[in-house]
């Protein structure tokens, strides 16, 4: 068997593939963040609650109504995106004009709430959803076998966010994001419904998690906490992309599930806290991030 | 104290006296190590305008370090719980060094963030036995003579810990430097623009929030006899965020009206699970949108006097 470093490279280009596969979570679940922050000036913690919910929504209308894969995929975002815009309705509304934690402090305590009501319901063990049967199987890539739906989930996510990218970046719509970002007065001036593109815009973030989480249904089991520990890593990443620019998180998610998934080969013990030392790092050398403007 | 303060403050040693007559003292302590912990945060979030949601690690950390020093090493209860509290303040040293350098919610989530990292250090550090946690830490003999296996002398020393602890805060909140840190939370750039270092200012504020904590963690573990990964988890850095909210962010007696509150339900709840996160996910929500001043801060209102 061929080595690099004294490490098989099957192990090697395994955990690369699995730290790419954590890395389109991250990005996924990072742009969302950014998007929302950009807005609505506020750190949506009910985000790993909305990617559980994703992933709970497919499971259920699998096991209730018998929809499969596809369908939920489409389903689940429609779903927790018209709850999410239920909720910047009804609550984070009341609170922009006040200090941003309290909007944190909200979202933190939804997301106390959902995950509550799942785990009374389910317990802490995870429930498992089959992957779709189109997607079933691998390829054996010569130096790797890469299963077909791993394959998948990193080719969509990518899209998804360069797809993102897009429309905030070069599209008219896009333009009015920026701009209501910049300055919501003015440009309610100009007659465009600021109130109604918060509303979306958070919607648009819960279904990115919600999508997100469908497609980590497969992968991981669907589990009520799978969520929780997620975010504080997603939380890093936003903190070492800083969440200025919308390639930024998205480049950020996918670097650190890579220096992850690398970290797991070569010193097995500091995988759970690379993230967290690297954000250390960033934090002493460039505060405000790798991608975040400078005061 | 001003004189609506000091009755407060008669009212609370009152309670804290009398209520282990008909309370059981252990439920007692809990709420009072939990006050303890909940007024250093409030110190930080309520004066200094800093929201912390990784103050878990160093009450966790301490509570390690003091369990260990008096199971492993034997040392007395009064030289664990002053190793607890200094592990406490080290750790605040170097994590207050990176957190202050971002703001609002950034500061959160890097001190978040941190947190998580000591989780999963204490997770699979050996000293810390993972999830067993150190058991049947000793009590030990308090000063060579009071035997703190007695539950009344370990109500004292809890007691007296506690009401050090506040009445520290209390003078750190109303001395030059705890204005200094009031007006940083009002208008940060006047601060500065007035000479203040203001960076130094929330810094100490940190290092000293982290090391009353600690001292709470640390106290905590010798009562229960026990450290373990509850202490760490960021669900206890919500936790006292919780306790703070309900009892009054900015006041000096919420965090213990908020303690006594939540411990309460904890207790009672206990039996039910999860129900116990929906309950405080909920108050959370409430507390938010409809009841942002808490407990003590309506009562201040409706007094239109400070407490």
């Amino acid at each position: 068997m061929t080595e690099i470093f004294g490490i098989p490279t099957q192990a090697l280009f395994g955990q690369l593939l699995i730290g790419l596969i954590n890395g389109s979570f991250y990005a996924l679940l990072s742009l969302g963040l950014a998007v929302i922050f950009g807005l609505l000036n506020i750190i949506n913690f009910t985000h790993g609650a909305q990617y559980m919910l994703g992933a709970f929504c497919a499971y259920l209308l699998l096991n209730k109504t018998g929809v499969g894969y596809w369908w939920s995929l489409l389903l689940a975002p429609l779903i927790v995106g018209a709850l999410g815009m239920l909720i910047e309705r009804l609550m984070l509304k009341r609170l922009y004009k006040l200090d941003h934690l309290y909007g944190l402090l909200l979202t933190f305590g939804l997301a106390l709430v959902i995950q509550g009501v799942f785990r009374n319901e389910y317990g802490t063990s995870g429930q498992p959803y089959a992957m779709p049967a189109e997607l079933a199987g691998g390829r054996n890539l010569g130096f790797m076998f890469l299963p077909n739906y791993r394959a998948w989930v990193i080719a969509t996510s990518v899209a998804v966010c360069l797809g993102t990218w897009f429309v905030i970046e070069k599209t008219k719509l896009g333009s009015y994001l920026r701009a209501a970002t910049e300055n919501p007065a003015l440009v309610q001036a100009f007659g465009i419904n600021v109130p109604r593109m918060i509303t979306l815009t958070y919607g648009f973030g819960a279904a990115l998690a919600a999508f997100a989480g469908v497609m980590a249904a497969p992968i991981y089991q669907v589990n009520p906490q799978m969520g929780a520990d997620l975010i504080i890593v997603v939380f890093a990443v936003v903190v070492i992309g800083g969440m200025g620019s919308i390639m930024g998180s998205i480049v950020t998610g996918f670097s650190l599930g890579i220096i992850e998934g690398l970290t797991k080969v070569f010193y097995p013990e500091a995988s759970n806290t690379v993230i967290f030392v690297i954000m250390a790092i960033v934090l002493a050398v460039r505060p405000a991030g790798l991608f975040g403007a400078q005061k | 104290m001003s004189r609506a303060q000091r009755i407060a403050f008669g009212v609370m040693l009152a309670f804290f006296l009398l209520a282990p007559l008909v309370l059981y003292p252990v439920f007692l302590m809990k709420v009072m190590c939990f006050a303890l912990f909940a007024c250093a945060f409030n110190l930080l979030i309520g004066f200094g305008g800093l929201l912390s949601f990784g103050h878990a690690m160093f009450l966790g950390t301490a509570g390690y370090v003091s369990a260990h020093a008096a199971k492993v090493w034997g040392c007395p209860p009064e030289l664990a719980i002053l190793l607890g509290t200094l592990s406490a303040a080290a750790l605040g040293l170097v994590t207050g060094l990176l957190a202050i350098r971002r703001q609002g919610i950034y500061f959160a989530m890097i001190t978040l963030a941190l947190s998580q990292m000591i989780y999963f250090y204490c997770l699979q550090a050996p000293f810390t036995h993972g999830e067993d946690g150190i058991q049947s830490v000793p009590r030990g003999t308090l000063f060579g003579f009071i035997d703190l296996s007695n539950i009344w002398a370990m109500y004292a020393t809890v007691l007296v810990v506690f009401v050090a602890g506040f009445l520290l805060i209390y003078r750190a909140i109303h001395s030059p430097f705890g204005q200094v840190l009031k007006s940083i939370r009002e208008n940060e750039a006047r601060a500065i623009s007035l000479g203040y270092d203001t960076t130094r200012y929330k810094f100490l504020a940190f290092v000293l929030s982290a090391a009353l904590a600690g001292l709470a963690g640390a106290t905590k573990a010798i009562v229960f006899q026990l450290a373990s990964l509850t202490d760490v988890h960021w669900t206890m850095s919500g936790e006292v965020v919780l306790i703070t909210l309900l009892g009054g962010m900015g006041t000096i007696f919420g965090p213990v009206a908020g303690a006594l509150v939540i411990i309460t339900m904890e207790n009672y709840l206990a039996q039910l699970g999860a129900w116990v996160t929906v309950a405080q996910g909920v108050i959370f929500v409430i507390c938010v949108l409809a009841f942002r001043r808490g407990i003590v801060g309506e009562i201040a209102h409706f007094l239109k006097k400070p407490l």
